[in-house]
């Protein structure tokens, strides 16, 4: 590493047990993740009692909340649904993200091997694996998700800047205009008393002109 | 949100005025009668105002209540893990009001005060630490300007015209002045020289609340321009924009900046956290994803007049204004139509493009009382000229949910009012 500037001597040492209670975060290769495991009976049970009245029996998903199964083969569709089966690369972030912030609302309440059950049961509920599944440390590694190939880094620099890039039209860019979209057609704008074109109507806020115009 | 009730004879008249445009106000304020705003004593040239106790830490004055914060219900499942929008279309200048920028939370906005603050720093360096506030407080500050953008920002407007009004479209943004110590500085007390070389190294962050908000960064970013910022705006962060103490990712998508932020962890590999695989990834029209779409590309949007701002004052003398930002670098020029694009004039800035910080824009011209389909296509140092919703559509498709930035159209009635529109 390159020499850096001095230390001010601030801070101290950070304890074992300290980096243990907050570094919980789990890599794609496993690293991270504590002793344990957990099935998928096990998981479905621990899922009926903590995640199903948000996530459904069969993490379907209850009302506007996240589905955490099915829709595969959806991604290229006009509306693709996006599922721990159908998108998400890695099980580490599954593994992770339940752990540390699930439930919601209760929040690191779930004991190790309780996380590897609801992953299991997760799994399961994606038909990705059967029902007899054990998910462990051991195990964890070498399970593959389904769209793990389906991300690439951020190429917008080759496949958007050079058509995007230099002067642009000022005159005559183009014959017509026609309206193709109108959102007052939708009309899901939330409507408040001073939203929109009722702001004018409100008698203390109204500004005339005070000349007529030249 | 007024709790007055206007007088039936003045909203008629201002219902009249709404429909009919400028005659009716014109010849309201060309009356020959003597104004009684000035020929009579107002109470408040005769009686006292409010004296300097009333008042120890100010709101706007009532007014000006209905410049807040709103929320769209059916955007998301509940209000925790959800998002409100700041009211640009009423604003001016680049500074965003704190108590009025938009907020976006994944478990709420949390209660963390300063005695119980612990930043902790681990991983791959020579010295893992844990800060407390005040040892914060004393390392070299700067003072920098960003805009924070959700990378969500006009993200419902992908498959159409959907909500009507600037705030709604383009009001996940806000504006400030951060004061706070460079990452920089804290790697270094942490030490670096146990992460060996620096090209292909990575700092995981995560949020002291229960969402956690964990993101990757590249080093080399890190050791650029992120800040550990403590004060916006002058004063302590407001607790839903990560009080005490937040990260501030010049140009990158909003959710990389970690709110309550408690740890910065040294890694070798990105950890592919939850907001880095199942969200913030764009999928394009053949179902793959873009992962680590970090920069905000050039946008631009007219604030007035817009869906929430229209033209109550008739024809003549208009002022059209907006705002223009990019994460690659500062704005250079913003060009603003009048008719959807046919033709273009160059907006005026009000002052030159800071480096990933809001430009506001100026128009200052005689409207003719016709129709106007506005526009605004902002320009940055790289070259970059701000797309149409079809260009973008051609290279993503429809499904990116992210990263939006198209030139937005305004279609301004004779009447004034303008809406939200789509054209081709």
């Amino acid at each position: 590493a390159p020499a850096y500037a001095e230390t001010f001597g601030l801070g101290r040492a950070a304890l074992p047990e300290e980096i243990a209670a907050w570094d919980l975060d789990v890599s794609p290769n496993g690293t991270g993740l504590p002793e344990g495991s957990g099935d998928v009976l096990t998981g479905e049970e621990v899922f009926a009692d903590q995640c199903a009245s948000c996530h459904g029996d069969f993490a379907e998903g209850v009302d506007n909340w996240p589905k955490l199964a099915g829709g595969w083969d959806t991604l290229a569709d006009k509306d693709p649904l996006k599922t721990v089966g159908s998108y998400w690369p890695h099980l580490s972030t599954t593994w992770d993200y339940v752990n540390r912030s699930m439930p919601f609302g209760n929040a690191q309440s779930l004991e190790p091997d309780e996380v590897y059950a609801i992953v299991a049961y997760i799994l399961y509920s994606n038909d990705l694996v059967d029902d007899d599944f054990v998910l462990s440390q051991e195990t964890f590694a070498s399970f593959e998700l389904p769209n793990q190939d389906g991300f690439i880094v951020d190429d917008r620099i080759e496949t958007e800047f050079s058509k995007w890039v230099g002067e642009p039209c000022m005159t005559d860019c183009k014959d017509s205009v026609e309206v193709t979209m109108r959102a007052m057609v939708l009309d899901v704008t939330p409507q408040e008393e001073t939203a929109g074109a009722e702001a004018v109507l409100k008698d203390e806020e109204v500004l005339v002109a005070s000349t007529e115009p030249q | 949100m007024s709790k007055n009730t206007p007088s039936t004879s003045r909203r008629t008249f201002l219902k009249g005025a709404a429909v009919m445009g400028a005659g009716l106000a014109a010849s309201q304020t060309a009356a020959a009668t003597p104004d009684p705003l000035i020929t009579e004593v107002q109470p408040w040239a005769s009686g006292l105002g409010d004296g300097v106790d009333a008042t120890p830490y100010g709101l706007p004055i009532k007014y000006e209540n209905d410049v807040i914060r709103r929320n769209v219900e059916w955007l998301t499942a509940d209000t925790i893990s959800s998002i409100n929008f700041t009211p640009i279309h009423a604003l001016d200048g680049t500074i965003t009001p704190q108590g009025c920028a938009f907020e976006r939370h994944h478990s709420g906005a949390i209660e963390l005060k300063k005695s119980d603050y612990r930043l902790m720093i681990n991983g791959l360096v020579d010295r893992p630490l844990v800060f407390s506030y005040a040892d914060l407080e004393r390392f070299p500050r700067e003072n920098h300007v960003y805009f924070c953008e959700c990378a969500a920002n006009t993200g419902m407007e992908w498959a159409g015209a959907q909500l009507n009004g600037a705030q709604f479209t383009h009001g996940m943004i806000h504006n400030m002045e951060y004061t706070g110590v460079p990452l920089r500085t804290i790697l270094e007390e942490a030490g670096l020289d146990a992460a060996g070389d620096l090209k292909d190294k990575w700092v995981y962050v995560e949020g002291a609340d229960a969402s956690s908000n964990g993101r990757s960064i590249p080093m080399e970013k890190a050791l650029d321009d992120c800040l550990i910022a403590f004060k916006a705006n002058g004063e302590a962060l407001r607790k839903e924009h990560g009080y005490p103490v937040r990260l501030v990712v010049p140009g990158w998508e909003g959710n990389m900046w970690v709110k309550w932020i408690r740890r910065i962890e040294v890694t070798d590999s990105p950890v592919e956290s939850r907001e880095e695989t199942s969200k913030y990834t764009d999928t394009l029209a053949d179902g793959i994803s873009r992962k680590w779409t970090w920069e905000m590309d050039a946008k631009s949007v007219v604030t007035s007049p817009s869906p929430q701002a229209p033209i109550t004052h008739g024809k003549g003398p208009l002022v059209i204004t907006g705002l223009a930002w990019s994460g690659r670098g500062a704005i250079t020029r913003v060009d603003v139509s009048k008719d959807g694009g046919m033709t273009w004039e160059t907006a005026r800035l009000a002052k030159p493009g800071e480096k990933m910080a809001l430009t506001r824009f100026y128009l200052d011209t005689d409207w003719d009382g016709e129709e106007m389909f506005l526009q605004s296509r902002a320009m940055d140092e790289t070259g970059y000229v701000q797309p149409t919703k079809t260009q973008l559509r051609e290279v993503r498709g429809e499904n990116s949910v992210y990263h939006n930035n198209c030139i937005q159209t305004w279609w301004v009635r004779p009447n004034g009012e303008a809406e939200n529109v789509e054209v081709s």
